[in-house]
């Protein structure tokens, strides 16, 4: 356990010395919030509460995505990494480092958008809601952090960008990110069940409002995050290394 | 007990072959130079003895067990390439990060010291100048206390006094004990610390011996003198000029002094001595 908090230490360290780095991954959820919410829910409470919750669930999917996607695809790539893989610990250690310093990014990245959302918006909820809120935005943290490690490990910095890309909009699209509850295109609305996003938003409504939550959406979500678990860990194992030929 | 192992090992890369068949032992007490140009398989050979690699057949064996097994490598120690320390990350706290993984690692100061870093744990490692991140980067392969450390190109392109002090380490580690296996292009490297010499070359081993043995291997003595343009004589592999000196190799050098005689060359300085690792090893990995 140990090893997994100096693992978290040091990854924290390092990207806390880049504060250009903290500034950009606060900024998008920020922003987003800013351009998308703000000016459309109007004061409408619930809705503006649901819109808050759909861009949190959005932030952390495309922050988790892209942060362990790209950042382990990038460190896979400097000789550091190889060296700390002959260290005597296994896997478990640097992913459980890497996922706790990431659910602390993650959550540093949300503080602006809880501000926008309670003193820009007609959002609301209780202080009960809010807590089960952050506890839901962590549980939702952890298929997509499982996928970008899947991608960080398997693939090299350029196509892991490119695939992180390529899911992440259909991703958030189909499982209903960018609509009210119930009001997405019947397609979506009958697909969105099977995908993880789904799962992941539903349990954010969930928290903070009035939504009652559907069994199998829930249920898709566990089975994407064994799923994704598995295949980071499949994806960690066949790793060597970069090699260039 | 033997420490590391290697049985009938063959990696391949795609089609391309970096190691073919490769067996060796490495026993307690043994500093081993590995030797060979580059693309000979040397890290390839390593990283399978580290457990980065799989060998794709053959067996590897490492305290015993295989080496992708965590607890293997507990008695190891690797250097990682000095380009590769985390840039943002402070002396002090590389240090830290290594010696968490250990089970009894050396004290920071003890480290810090050993390898002339005192003053710097607070420096980022992305600042150090290129012999501090060197030093650093082998001190990393020492702090968990390893009983086989691998260096790879410890001193290549540092100034001799640091190359010197990083020697003494070297030599104070193994006085007391342990095992070392060092890669290097850097013969001069491999004849001062080595005590066993594995050449290796597209992926085989070409020789495995003691220095003066891998010397002895090409059975080839070096004759210089100053002197004026010789005569033709038997027995010289070849001839070279330098400093205003003769050069000339052969297998017999006694021989070729009773001929220089004869033939009444007037030579002056005479020096005999057998081939240096260089001379022997560009003659092996030629052939």
């Amino acid at each position: 356990m140990s090893l997994v908090l100096t693992n978290a230490r040091f990854h924290l360290l390092e990207t806390l010395r880049v504060p250009i780095a903290v500034l950009g991954s606060t900024f998008f959820p920020a922003a987003s919030m800013l351009f998308f919410v703000v000016p459309f829910t109007g004061d409408d409470p619930a809705g503006a509460t649901f819109a808050t919750a759909s861009m949190v669930t959005f932030a952390v999917m495309t922050s988790n995505l892209f942060g362990y996607g790209v950042g382990v695809a990038a460190d896979r790539a400097e000789p550091w990494d190889p060296y700390t893989r002959t260290l005597p610990a296994g896997p478990g250690p640097r992913f459980g480092g890497r996922i706790i310093a990431g659910l602390a990014m993650t959550f540093l990245s949300l503080l602006p958008v809880f501000l926008i959302a309670a003193f820009l918006t007609a959002a609301h909820t209780t202080v009960a809601g809010l807590l089960l809120g952050v506890g839901a935005a962590f549980v939702a943290a952890v298929p997509f952090t499982f996928m970008g490690l899947a991608i960080g490990y398997a693939l090299p910095m350029k196509a892991a960008l490119a695939v992180a890309q390529i899911i992440f909009f259909p991703l958030a699209f189909l499982g209903g990110l960018l609509s009210a509850p119930r009001q997405a295109p019947s397609f979506v609305e009958a697909v969105a069940p099977y995908l993880p996003t789904r799962g992941a938003v539903e349990l954010m409504w969930a928290a903070v409002g009035d939504f009652p939550l559907r069994p199998l959406s829930v249920a898709m979500l566990g089975v994407w995050t064994v799923a994704a678990g598995a295949m980071a860990a499949w994806a960690y194992h066949r790793d060597e290394g970069r090699r260039f030929r | 007990m033997t420490l590391a192992s290697a049985v009938d090992v063959t990696r391949r890369y795609g089609a391309e072959i970096a190691l073919a068949g490769v067996s060796l032992d490495i026993q307690p007490g043994e500093l081993i130079g590995l030797l060979g140009p580059n693309g000979a398989g040397k890290s390839t050979l390593v990283n399978l003895l580290a457990g980065l690699r799989r060998p794709s057949s053959g067996t590897v064996t490492l305290f015993g067990g295989d080496p992708r097994e965590p607890a293997r490598r507990q008695h190891i120690g690797l250097t990682p390439q000095e380009t590769g320390l985390p840039p943002t990350l402070r002396v002090g706290e590389c240090i830290d990060y290594v010696a968490a993984h250990f089970d009894n690692p050396l004290e920071r100061d003890e480290v810090l010291t050993r390898f002339g870093l005192n003053g710097l744990v607070k420096r980022q490692a992305g600042g150090l100048s290129g012999g501090q991140k060197r030093r650093l980067a082998i001190a990393l392969a020492f702090v968990g206390r390893p009983r086989l450390v691998f260096l790879d190109e410890p001193t290549t392109g540092l100034d001799v006094e640091v190359r010197h002090v990083l020697w003494d380490v070297i030599r104070a580690f193994h006085a007391e004990g342990g095992t070392v296996l060092l890669t290097s292009h850097n013969l001069e490297e491999v004849e001062a610390l080595a005590t066993r010499v594995i050449v290796l070359g597209a992926g085989r081993i070409l020789a495995d011996d003691t220095v003066s043995a891998i010397r002895g291997l090409v059975g080839v003595h070096r004759v210089s003198m100053a002197s004026t343009p010789l005569p033709r004589l038997r027995g010289v592999v070849s001839t070279s000029e330098s400093d205003g000196r003769l050069h000339l190799l052969t297998p017999d050098p006694d021989q070729l002094v009773r001929d220089l005689v004869t033939a009444t060359v007037p030579f002056r300085d005479i020096e005999i001595r057998p081939t240096t690792l260089e001379e022997a090893f560009l003659q092996l990995t030629a052939a």
